[in-house]
């Protein structure tokens, strides 16, 4: 776009992250607090690229466990059987609904790993100050946000199924670690999308102040 | 620390500084620059508000206390409500997934449905008192991690994985739920945080009356 758009970092004008109040403080770099919420005030989120990282990385380490350690213990009077987030998907799948099978499979194993490559990608393009499409990769972190919260479905999927099947001794489900790994992924990568800032994709280019912090 | 003109608004997405034109009715504007929503205008917003956050509060306290689905199987009954659910995930030894699904279904939804409500009564009369606006601040705090409709489909699933092996009953609390998978997102949409701001008393101190404000903005900031 045109490289004399004005924003609020040009003017010193800081525009509260809470309640949308724009302010001008006399010393820009400890702006203190929103005068109408009494929200913190930056012109930036605080160090938003290498804490969006770090919880990235967190994020990808428990992706592992997270696919690899049961979700499920079922317990017959036979025997134990043992379902990961994929074994889940097969089974749907085998069961004969697969458009559940589909949905399980696009909101816990998809969307966790785009979320992972999409927000790695914005902070690598950031870091590199593109101007490469800016306007997609604003669209692509709107869409980061917007879907993060869907992979909490298997979550949820396991824990009612846990609640019902208490038939003991004839058959019971027990939660496997793999749940709390999965949990920890949804939640690190949903803070993580919060933490990202957007306004560093506008802000490369000719105005450098304002990078970091 | 200067205040700037009420319609100046900087997009949350790109920083780009722009006039907020007077709106008509249910009309929008997008920034210029990136596409985000800036304004919507929104009729009755806090009149709206209200009627459907006294709806969401009632159908809630149903949801939470009636039983979710019932089960039977060889002769074994089992229901659940929501909170049933993730006890039975404490029990078993989850106890950290078990605090998150209390979170995600029953917090963060309280949260948003009760501090609204108040917020929504207290700006009735305004200049409602300060902590109104606290209250709103986590109302926005809270809003991405009330997570009904994900737990709806969640529920579906798992009903169709239990089908095969018991005859599954939806209770009363899954219908709430479900009513209440419409009445959140519709609170959302009519509710227009920025009315509710131009009620509340200035954290700072003082409420600055409306309209006053641009006379103490010397800017020269074109849209």
């Amino acid at each position: 776009m045109s490289a004399e758009a004005l924003t609020a970092i040009k003017l010193g004008i800081v525009s509260c992250e809470a309640c949308g109040l724009l302010t001008k403080p006399a010393d820009v770099k400890h702006p203190g607090h929103c005068p109408r919420c009494g929200e913190e005030l930056a012109l930036r989120k605080h160090n938003s690229i290498q804490r969006t990282w770090a919880l990235i990385i967190a994020a990808a380490i428990c992706y592992i466990p997270a696919n690899l350690l049961p979700v499920m213990v079922t317990t017959t009077l036979m025997s134990a059987e043992e379902d990961t987030i994929m074994g889940g998907v097969v089974l749907l799948y085998m069961t004969g609904s697969w458009p559940l099978a589909l949905i399980v499979l696009i909101a816990s194993v998809v969307i966790p790993l785009a979320k992972l490559v999409a927000l790695a990608y914005l902070l690598i393009t950031v870091r590199r100050r593109s101007a490469w499409r800016r306007h997609d990769r604003v669209r692509l972190h709107r869409l980061v946000e917007f879907v993060g919260r869907w992979s909490m479905l298997d979550v949820f999927v396991d824990t009612f199924t846990v609640a019902l099947i208490q038939l003991e001794p004839l058959m019971s489900v027990k939660p496997g670690m793999g749940v709390m790994f999965f949990a920890a992924v949804v939640v690190l990568t949903m803070i993580a999308a919060e933490t990202f800032d957007p306004r560093l994709i506008w802000d490369s280019g000719n105005d450098r102040e304002g990078q970091d912090d | 620390m200067t205040l700037l003109p009420e319609d100046l608004v900087a997009c949350p997405d790109c920083d780009l500084l722009q006039r907020i034109p007077v709106l008509p009715p249910g009309g929008s504007v997008r920034c210029c620059r990136c596409g985000r929503v800036l304004a919507t205008s929104k009729a009755d917003s806090l009149e709206r508000t209200l009627a459907l956050a006294v709806a969401a509060a009632i159908v809630f306290i149903v949801a939470n206390v009636a039983p979710m689905m019932g089960m039977s199987a060889v002769g074994h009954q089992a229901s659940t409500t929501i909170v049933g659910g993730a006890r039975e995930m404490w029990v078993q030894g989850q106890q950290i997934t078990a605090v998150l699904v209390v979170f995600c279904t029953v917090v963060a939804p309280a949260v948003l449905i009760g501090f609204l409500l108040v917020v929504l009564i207290a700006v009735r009369r305004p200049p409602a008192p300060a902590w109104a606006g606290t209250l709103l601040r986590l109302v926005e705090f809270h809003q991405p991690w009330a997570m009904l409709e994900v737990m709806m489909l969640g529920i579906l699933v798992s009903l169709i994985k239990i089908a095969e092996l018991a005859t599954v009953i939806p209770g009363i609390g899954m219908f709430a739920a479900g009513a209440l998978v419409v009445l959140i997102p519709a609170m959302a949409v009519s509710f227009d945080p920025e009315e509710a701001w131009r009620r509340i008393e200035w954290a700072g101190g003082g409420a600055p009356p409306a309209g006053t404000r641009g006379a103490t903005s010397p800017t020269g900031v074109q849209p």
